[in-house]
């Protein structure tokens, strides 16, 4: 590993020299639709400038969660500095920024960008432009960013070159000449995307005289330093010693260091405006610290906070609860140590009737809530169970009073309502033509009104529609991509709250309410959800000893009923002296099985059934 | 007080039961330095147990020795351990093995119960089953028993065979009550997987009934025999009266004391269970070189052996004592488990009465599944 001489830890000879510096440094992001080869993408740079040699090289660098690895996702960004003596002879810092790539991230998207100045947005050659492609691309322009288009995967037998210039030109409205052709896994076309990046993104301004002003855009935890903030410097500086203030809740802490990224913390003397580094100050936990929010010396703050900060809002919720409530002290521990590393994870004490102690959480969309869940089972080791995921309803109730209302088993007395709301978003979806029907027909099943149709291209289509949120998380996603056969894109933003006739629906198992199959549902959808529900439930959970009736009820009248019938047979012919040692130990083994399930009364219930009445029949 | 039971494994058949996963094999060849081991393994014994109120002969197939080897056999336990007054001492036979001789011999030598294999009472289903013997020589078999002196007969029958029905079934109940045995174990016939009956059922050749029909075989036989006078006292056994039951057995199902001997034989004393190779070459060897034949050992933890006693005595109809049970095995089952136990009785499973918690019919039906509450 090398550096730049000069760029290491810059000498403090004045105003001149500093700009000199800042001359030097680029600070870009990566922007693409999921699957187009922004990770690849990024490994290659890394690799060309020499950052690492092929010995400790680790495909995609950046992820370095294996969830991220296995389901190709970014989900926390870093930031990582890139030495580069570019063709005018110059050495060259390139900061670039990583971005999460889904759309339940978008906000974190937003201030990663907010770090840079350029962008290379990245679109696969045989796929063309897609809804993440354009979610991204305006989301630069707002930040005024200079955008380099670059043609990936050209390699690849079906890649489509021309018509990718084309959209280029039609659907993004880019110059088409800007664009750049590479091929990230074969390494082809590297060079002249660095030198792009030299060339035309501008460097950084700002005043390293000025009071400190830094974004803060990402946020980790290290167990023995506590929460490393990444930022970025827009004006001033920053160094060991100073005392800093976190300007959304004036929190004062001490820096202990500041540094930048190379492939490992490198530690500084100071960062200075225009540079993307990371500060550890003695904060105790990531929720402390808030995506977006202004960093500023506590001495000498800056005049106003940067533009861009809101507060992270939670849109799907979902509580969870131990199989073995033995395990309650071990889920609460093990959530605490998860929230150390995800301020957008939020959760409080929740109580289910059925399911006893547990845990009410806000995810930023379904995708975090899975992702969740299995670093909750996988890091952890945690038995657990979701309760079905809700969003959040507002009721305002006669006597003038508004409820939020997350969860289910809150669902306010029905006479006392006066009116009822669900959140709505705004989908975005991009498809070939010939699917258009078939997405139109889901889109209007699933409530969704006020579409607009635009052709982006030939064969192309954009369709926007809005839909309650409600029923994006009930199945959309899998019923989109498989009506599209994969080749549609989706992408959502929550626009507002509107009017909805809406019901709660209750599960009864052998009498029993088990509150976390609760759901808030439209009226109209009341009836098949119940079935439906009912009908999973059957599937999902096994013939025990008893007959088991499973019935939907809404405002105490049975909207939907089944029944699993008893097993009538289940015992050994045989148990003598050498008999039973071999049965006790099946018992035991039988015993642990049962663990992972849950107990609702008598009745033994698997982790599955619980997501499983979200699923429709046509999975 | 709880005097301990003996077991004596005799590994040996003159023919392989087809549905059969006991310890045994066909060739008699080593059997005297079987029974010289034999002889020995029991001696070895008798430090740590000194006496017997129920011995139990079973295999493979006891009745390939001769009287004599069964003379030395007894002859070797009454040297060495207390054999208590009104002991039951039972011996396994096969109905092609036995004439009046043979079991006027065995009632000289102070056997008092006899269980006979009949299987059934149907020549093609014993062909199925790969048994030597057919229906007449069963008919005679239990004659002769009689002739011999013998009044506490038990005979062991097999249901749920394929091409059996309930009332072909039912037909092989009412031959055997009309000998009037004092005990019946009637067995489903359930298929390990390295049988060959196992093999050609995964083969697909047959099938064996599904549970509603096993189920149904299940209750009625209950029904019937109920009806006639039994008792229906375990999962697969039947006795005219209290004082008929299988004593030894019993033993097994309440965590009394057992030595077992002789190949695959299991024991439990004091908490802790082993059990002897099942090798008869191994057996052997190792007794000659006065190593007792142990492959393995456990010593039970108390929640193990809750487990076994729970499971173990919701197979009997006497059920679970509550306070003996909270006694021996630390664990109140009312505080713990009351709710289920409730919902259980409810669904007519289980009832409770009399500080007992004991499975109806429908609920030794579904013992296994009870055990897991």
């Amino acid at each position: 590993m090398y550096y730049i001489n000069g760029l290491k830890s810059p000498p403090d000879h004045g105003r001149a020299f500093l700009n000199y510096y800042m001359e030097n440094i680029r600070n870009f992001s990566i922007i693409a639709h999921i699957d187009h080869g922004k990770s690849t993408l990024a490994d290659r740079l890394i690799q060309h400038t020499g950052v690492v040699n092929e010995r400790n090289f680790k495909d995609q660098i950046l992820d370095n969660m294996d969830i991220e690895r296995e389901r190709g996702i970014t989900i926390k960004s870093q930031a990582i500095a890139l030495p580069y003596r570019a063709r005018d002879g110059k050495d060259y810092s390139l900061n670039l920024i990583d971005t999460p790539g889904h759309v339940d991230f978008s906000y974190e998207v937003s201030r990663s960008l907010a770090s840079c100045e350029g962008v290379l947005l990245l679109i696969d050659a045989a796929q063309g432009v897609q809804a993440q492609t354009l979610a991204n691309l305006y989301l630069a322009m707002e930040h005024d960013l200079e955008i380099i288009p670059v043609i990936n995967k050209i390699d690849l037998p079906s890649a489509d070159v021309e018509r990718v210039i084309e959209q280029i030109d039609s659907e993004l409205g880019l110059d088409p000449d800007s664009h750049l052709k590479c091929s990230a896994k074969e390494g082809i076309g590297i060079e002249a995307i660095l030198e792009a990046i030299v060339e035309r993104i501008p460097p950084p301004t700002g005043d390293p005289a000025a009071p400190l002003a830094a974004l803060i855009f990402d946020a980790h935890y290290d167990p023995f330093r506590g929460t490393v903030i990444f930022c970025r410097i827009f004006e001033g500086q920053v160094k060991a010693g100073d005392t800093i203030r976190l300007l959304f809740n004036n929190a004062v802490h001490k820096v202990e260091e500041v540094g930048h990224f190379v492939l490992t913390r490198e530690k500084r003397d100071k960062l200075s405006a225009g540079e993307v580094g990371y500060i550890i100050a003695g904060v105790k936990t990531v929720s402390d610290v808030h995506t977006g929010d202004t960093i500023t010396l506590d001495s000498r703050p800056c005049e106003k906070p940067l533009s861009g900060f809101k507060e992270v809002k939670p849109v799907v919720f979902a509580s969870i609860y131990p199989i073995a409530s033995d395990d309650y002290a071990d889920l609460a521990d093990s959530l605490e140590k998860f929230k150390l590393n995800d301020a957008s994870f939020i959760y409080q004490k929740d109580s289910s009737v059925a399911l006893g102690q547990g845990f009410r959480c806000g995810f930023l969309g379904l995708l975090h809530l899975d992702i969740v869940q299995e670093r909750l089972e996988r890091e952890y080791d945690l038995s657990i169970i979701l309760s079905v995921p809700s969003v959040r309803y507002r009721f305002t109730l006669k006597d003038g009073t508004v409820l939020d209302v997350d969860n289910p088993s809150h669902y306010p007395d029905p006479i006392s309502i006066d009116k009822s709301e669900e959140p709505y978003i705004r989908a975005t979806m991009m498809m070939p033509e010939r699917y258009l029907g078939a997405v139109m027909k889901l889109c209007m099943e699933k409530r969704g009104i006020n579409s607009t149709l635009s052709y982006t291209g030939p064969g192309r289509v954009e369709l926007i529609f809005e839909m309650p949120l409600a029923e994006v998380i009930y199945d959309f996603y899998d019923r989109f991509k498989s009506v599209t056969q994969g080749y549609g894109s989706f992408d959502y933003d929550v626009i507002a709250y509107r009017e909805s006739p809406l019901v709660l629906l209750d599960i009864l198992v052998n009498g029993e309410k088990v509150d976390a199959l609760s759901q808030i549902v439209h009226r109209e959808r009341a009836r098949a959800r119940g079935l439906q529900a009912c009908e999973r439930l059957k599937e999902e959970i096994p013939r025990q000893m008893f007959k088991i009736a499973i019935q939907g009820v809404i405002g105490g009248e049975i909207i939907s009923r089944t029944t699993i019938s008893a097993f009538r047979k289940d015992v050994t012919a045989k148990c003598y002296g050498g008999d039973i040692t071999r049965k006790r130990k099946l018992l035991e083994k039988q015993k642990k099985g049962k663990k992972r399930m849950k107990m609702i009364g008598s009745v033994s219930i698997p982790q599955s059934a619980f997501l499983a009445v979200l699923k429709s029949d046509t999975d | 007080m709880q005097i301990p039971g003996l077991y004596i494994h005799i590994p040996f058949c003159h023919q392989k039961c087809n549905y059969c996963n006991f310890y045994s094999i066909v060739s008699v060849d080593d059997l005297s330095r079987f029974i010289k081991v034999l002889l020995k393994e029991l001696s070895l014994y008798s430090q740590k147990l000194k006496s017997f109120d129920t011995i139990y002969i079973g295999g493979g197939t006891p009745s390939v020795l001769s009287i004599q080897n069964l003379e030395d056999i007894l002859a070797e336990i009454r040297k060495n351990y207390r054999i208590m007054a009104e002991s039951e001492l039972t011996i396994e036979v096969n109905p092609a093995d036995i004439d009046a001789a043979y079991l006027t011999s065995l009632h000289q030598l102070g056997v008092n119960r006899l269980n006979i294999g009949i299987q059934s009472f149907d020549d093609s289903i014993l062909r199925f089953l790969g048994r030597r013997h057919n229906r007449q020589q069963a008919v005679h078999a239990i004659d002769a028993s009689h002739t011999a002196g013998f009044d506490n007969i038990g005979l062991d029958l097999i249901y749920g065979v394929p091409g059996q029905t309930l009332m072909t079934w039912q037909e092989t109940l009412s031959q055997a009550l009309s000998f009037q045995p004092q005990h019946l174990s009637c067995y489903q016939l359930t298929l390990d997987a390295d049988t060959p009956l196992g093999r050609q059922c995964n083969k697909g050749l047959f099938e064996l009934p599904r549970e509603g029909e096993q189920a149904d075989f299940f209750m009625k036989t209950s029904e019937f025999l109920e009806n006639a006078g039994y008792i229906h006292y375990e999962v697969s056994n039947f006795a005219r009266s209290k004082l008929l039951v299988s004593r030894h057995n019993q033993k097994y199902w309440q965590h009394t004391p057992y030595l077992g001997v002789g190949p695959s034989a299991h024991s439990f004393v004091q908490g802790k269970r082993w059990w002897n190779y099942r090798s008869v070459r191994r057996y052997i060897d190792d007794l000659e070189k006065n190593i007792l034949p142990i492959e393995g050992s456990e010593f039970l933890t108390m929640e193990q052996l809750r487990l076994e006693a729970f499971f173990l005595r919701l197979r009997t109809r006497e059920g679970i004592h509550l306070s003996n049970f909270s006694e021996r095995y630390h664990y109140d089952l009312l505080d713990e488990k009351g709710e289920i136990l409730q919902k259980l009785v409810a669904e007519g499973l289980i009832e409770m009465n009399s500080g007992h918690v004991k499975p109806t019919r429908t609920g030794l039906a579904m013992a296994d599944a009870l055990a897991l509450i």
